[in-house]
């Protein structure tokens, strides 16, 4: 009995001194090959970007909970592969924070080069998060890209500034967000306001004749956290104070009417709040069941889409708020240890061109709204744009209303917590 | 016989070195040493957070709580309806009815169980509008409840399958049969007579299953974000969260809640203990007072009826979920949908050839090496004498109590470490680390309760160690040596968060695909994969079934017999 344990350790150690010594030989391989392959493209030199991309394979880490979307991004992966000879591999994320934390485990683990991240779907809180840490490929290169010059940066904010932080070209745009509400007509859901709900006040007076009826996805699901920023916008007393940090000394001044508003409304909410949707495609199954009259989405083509894919009736329709809605930008980003920046460089490229956003447009494809302006592109590729038929339930952008812009990152963070405090922890 | 000699070493290495490597990586974070973020001092500071998180109590709390009801209900139901019934047809015909769901992955079932009992699932489309009145689903709370009753169900349902399959192999070690006859003619009911002698020695046999059931339940994922509560989640629910938060910070909260998440694991099983001797003193108490406890009618037929319902409830789940896959629009309260469409599929089968061949290749590897391993160890065990003691049963023990969210993010900055990372070998090592024990624990009761009588008339009869095992141990166990494969691979189906991280996203399987998707809550996705995800295992188990009744089917004591 005592001689089996013994002979047990000694294999063991024998077997850990091996393993110890392959640890430090893919170290110091890890090392060689780093002073071999250390050469990032210039963006400006796009004739030596194309070559060097050739022939390379791009891992593209993108949320990959939606079909449509992934029939896109293969699209984008065959024209890359005809155009360019660069091969487009989509890693299907649950949430982007999944492809952070690789680029953290590799920071943590030495590995500067060679990373398993190519190019990541991102915008607000990851992007901060990234940009902060020093895990994007700098200096910026988006504003290089040869396609930049159509990106409606003149009437689109929210390119430059991603949740009030300066993108100095570390992300390149790839489509537009903007916050709408669905509703079904075969329901009368104008009947408790004589109206349809124009702001988040309506809506708490809307689910007090209707309860059970309105929802939102919990926080922190970027669905649910923008609802709660839509509100904070509609409660707080001086928007500038949310372009900035959040400074713990106001937070609770600051964020009390966003609080008492969501007091004066959880009561009425679906299961009275104390089960939540888990994120929007969820919204949308209940509100095909008949559980929720009212959903929002954060793409104006949502509800055209859903009808499309018998996920809705197609008498469902959409609305927003006069005194405007949040709205923001999303981004693709390279990380700064990715192993194949041309390639990236080249998709994220491709991702801007009249022709991939003419076709994202397309409510039968994605129907996301594009981010370059019209009056930049030539006739031909306008023409594709208007082309575009939006759908029966989608909204016309000139009736999407006033853009309101997101606050600083570090305001969600904040009231995230309180929420949890308030409303996620059992009480 | 080198092989067997380095066998036990080497399936030592497999089941230590890679949780101690991802628990020491959790370690240091939850003490604030983790340099890439900054972390470079020692504190107790991620301890802090972590205890002042809201509702940090009532996550634990549950987390406890519904790993010990699981397991008791699924303990006891399976005790009852086996003691009840067997040896009849309908526990025959139940039993064949019931296997199919052990190779049922977790999330499927769970989705399942889901689609039949929300106020908008199918039972309350049976009986709307005609009886309830109702055109609108109600607003009712029986999904994600806070007290955790939806996911207690939904662990339930996969458990007692499990646990039926452990005690069905370990059920020919005993002689129940001869036992029965002679409590019952000592005027104990069916029931008791079984609970009272043939149970203590499954129960023995059947432990660190038990064990298992209690360390998964109380750290499950998957099962606890599609049935359990949000307000709070789970322990394990929302460390996982914070460990993919986009807050960095929040990674060192992440590494103390999974040293938290250990804690719990073993006090469930602490409290495990502490039940099993009250188990045993009420039983003892009640032999002692001689009580016959015959008319157990009742309690036999309320096992059984429990036990199918269970059945039911997956089976009639899976289907609907398979309807939902091929659905058009399905308003409440329809029963069907409007129309059928294989969009969904067309679309699933344009990406599913490299995840399934992973899956496969993944799946088949790590089996094959597992029972390779189990077999040899246990073959040195018996040739040696020498059984490694409760030591040897602690390595095996430990993956399985170790919660995977406790480890495998720090396993997976070790293989960045080596170089390992998203490759093929780290992908089957992983999935090894799982699937062994489960080998091993399908494997070694049986085998070590196999009468050594057999032994002595072989050797007798001059056979050599070598022509004992490949003429009368293993085709003797041929039946529990091909289920505990049939284990082992639904076991690597079913790995999500090892598979995710440690394959970068360039090795993706059924499963990973399964849970991206299924992300989007779609129905009808969630419909198509939960299906592939069950048709794997399936296909394996029937195989398992298959072979020893094929080759045995002229000794009847080998095949059919239960």
């Amino acid at each position: 009995m005592k001689t089996t344990q013994n002979s047990h350790f000694v294999v063991w150690a024998r077997r850990a001194r091996a393993f110890k010594l392959g640890l430090a030989i893919a170290l110091g391989l890890s090392t060689a090959s780093a002073l071999a392959s250390d050469k990032a493209p210039n963006p400006a030199d796009w004739a030596s970007v194309e070559k060097a991309a050739k022939g390379q394979t791009v891992y593209f880490n993108a949320w990959g909970g939606a079909p449509n979307i992934n029939d896109y991004i293969a699209w984008a992966g065959r024209e890359l592969k005809q155009r360019y000879g660069v091969t487009l591999e989509h890693v299907k994320l649950d949430d982007t924070a999944k492809a952070v934390a690789t680029v953290v485990a590799e920071k943590t683990a030495g590995q500067d080069v060679g990373g398993k991240v190519d190019l990541i779907w991102i915008n607000g809180e990851n992007f901060a998060s990234m940009k902060q840490q020093g895990l994007l490929f700098s200096p910026g290169w988006a504003d290089q890209l040869p396609n930049w010059s159509f990106v409606d940066v003149e009437n689109k904010p929210t390119i430059t500034v991603d949740f009030t932080i300066p993108t100095e070209g570390l992300e390149s745009p790839w489509g537009g967000a903007k916050m709408v509400f669905f509703h079904d007509t075969v329901r009368d859901t104008q009947k408790a306001l004589g109206r349809l709900p124009n702001s988040t006040a309506d809506l708490v007076e809307w689910a007090k004749v209707n309860p059970g009826r309105f929802s939102y996805p919990a926080p922190p699901n970027f669905i649910g956290s923008s609802f709660l920023k839509q509100v904070l916008l509609e409660t707080v007393t001086d928007r500038s104070k949310l372009l900035q940090p959040v400074m713990e000394s106001e937070f609770e001044t600051v964020a009390a009417p966003l609080f008492d508003r969501l007091d004066a409304l959880h009561p009425n909410l679906w299961r009275k709040g104390r089960a939540y949707p888990k994120n929007y495609p969820a919204m949308v199954q209940l509100m095909a069941d008949g559980e929720l009259e009212i959903i929002f989405a954060f793409n104006p083509a949502e509800a055209s889409n859903a009808i499309a894919q018998n996920k809705l009736p197609d008498t469902v329709r959409s609305f927003t708020f006069s005194g405007g809605t949040l709205g923001n930008t999303h981004f693709v980003a390279i990380p700064y240890n990715a192993s194949a920046k041309a390639g990236a460089l080249v998709a994220a490229n491709f991702l801007l061109s009249p022709e991939a956003q003419a076709r994202k447009q397309d409510p039968t494809v994605w129907g996301d709204p594009t981010v370059l302006n019209m009056a930049k592109l030539n006739d031909d590729e306008r023409a594709k744009f208007e082309a575009l038929d939006l759908g029966i339930a989608t909204l016309r952008p000139s009736e999407l209303g006033p853009m309101l812009p997101e606050p600083h990152p570090s305001w969600m963070t904040a009231i995230e917590k309180e929420w949890t405090r308030r409303y996620g922890a059992g009480n | 016989m080198s092989f067997l000699a380095a066998a036990p070493g080497f399936a030592i290495a497999i089941l230590v070195l890679p949780v101690c490597c991802g628990l020491l990586a959790t370690i240091l974070p939850a003490f604030g040493y983790m340099p890439a973020l900054g972390g470079n001092t020692w504190s107790l500071g991620p301890f802090e957070e972590l205890l002042a998180m809201p509702g940090i109590g009532r996550s634990a709390g549950l987390s406890l709580f519904s790993a010990l009801i699981t397991t008791l209900i699924s303990v006891t139901l399976v005790a009852f309806f086996v003691g009840g019934w067997r040896g009849t047809r309908s526990f025959a015909r139940m039993q064949q009815f019931l296997s199919p769901l052990l190779s049922v992955p977790h999330a499927a079932a769970a989705f399942g169980l889901a689609f039949m009992i929300a106020p908008s699932g199918f039972l309350m489309r049976l009986f709307s509008p005609w009886a309830t009145g109702l055109d609108r689903p109600p607003d009712w709370l029986i999904l994600n409840d806070p007290l955790g009753l939806a996911m207690i169900a939904g662990l339930v349902i996969k458990e007692v399958p499990f646990l039926l399959l452990v005690t069905l192999a370990a059920l020919p070690q005993t002689k129940a049969g001869q036992f029965d006859r002679l409590t019952q003619s000592m005027g104990y009911g069916r029931l008791s007579g079984f609970l009272f002698v043939t149970w203590p020695q499954i129960y023995r046999q059947i432990r660190l299953a038990v064990f298992a059931v209690i360390a998964y339940a109380s750290s499950v994922v998957d099962v606890a974000i599609i049935l359990g509560p949000s307000t709070p989640s789970t322990l394990a629910v929302r460390l996982t969260e914070w460990m993919s938060d986009a807050d960095l910070a929040l990674r060192f909260v992440g590494s103390a809640g999974a040293l938290l998440q250990l804690g719990l694991t073993l006090m469930a099983l602490a409290i495990w203990l502490v039940l099993e001797r009250f188990g045993r003193a009420v039983s003892h108490s009640l032999r002692a007072q001689g009580r016959r406890l015959a008319r157990d009618g009742a309690v036999r037929w309320f096992a059984m009826v429990a036990t199918a319902l269970l059945a039911l409830l997956v089976f009639s789940g899976l289907a609907v979920l398979a309807l939902w896959s091929v659905a058009g629009f399905w308003a409440f309260p329809d029963l069907a949908p409007n129309a059928l469409s294989f969009d969904t599929w067309n679309r699933a089968s344009l990406s599913l050839g490299g995840p399934m061949a992973n899956t496969l290749f993944i799946g088949g590897v790590a089996t094959a090496v597992a029972t390779l391993l189990a077999l040899a160890c246990l073959e040195r065990e018996w040739r040696t004498g020498r059984t490694g003691g409760s030591r040897a049963l602690w390595f095996i023990y430990l993956p399985l109590i170790v919660p995977q969210v406790s480890f495998v993010f720090g396993l997976k900055v070790f293989f960045l470490l080596i170089g390992w990372d998203a490759t093929m070998a780290a992908m089957v090592l992983v999935h090894l680390v799982f699937v062994l024990p489960y080998v091993f624990l399908s494997l070694s009761d049986p085998w070590r309760a196999w009468d050594p009588r057999y032994a002595s008339v072989a050797a007798g009869l001059g056979a050599s160690p070598n022509r004992l095992f490949w003429r009368i141990r293993l085709p003797m166990l041929l039946k529990p040596a091909l289920v505990a494969l049939a284990v082992g691979f639904a076991v690597s189906v079913g790995q999500y968060l090892p598979t995710l991280l440690l394959g970068s996203g360039r090795i993706s399987t059924i499963t990973t695909e399964a849970v991206a998707l299924s992300a989007g809550g779609d129905r009808r996705v969630i419909g198509v994969y939960a299906f592939l995800q069950m048709v794997l295992p399936f296909v394996v188990f029937v195989i398992a079934a298959a072979v020893p009744a094929l080759l045995f089917r002229n000794r009847r004591a080998m095949g059919g017999q239960a």
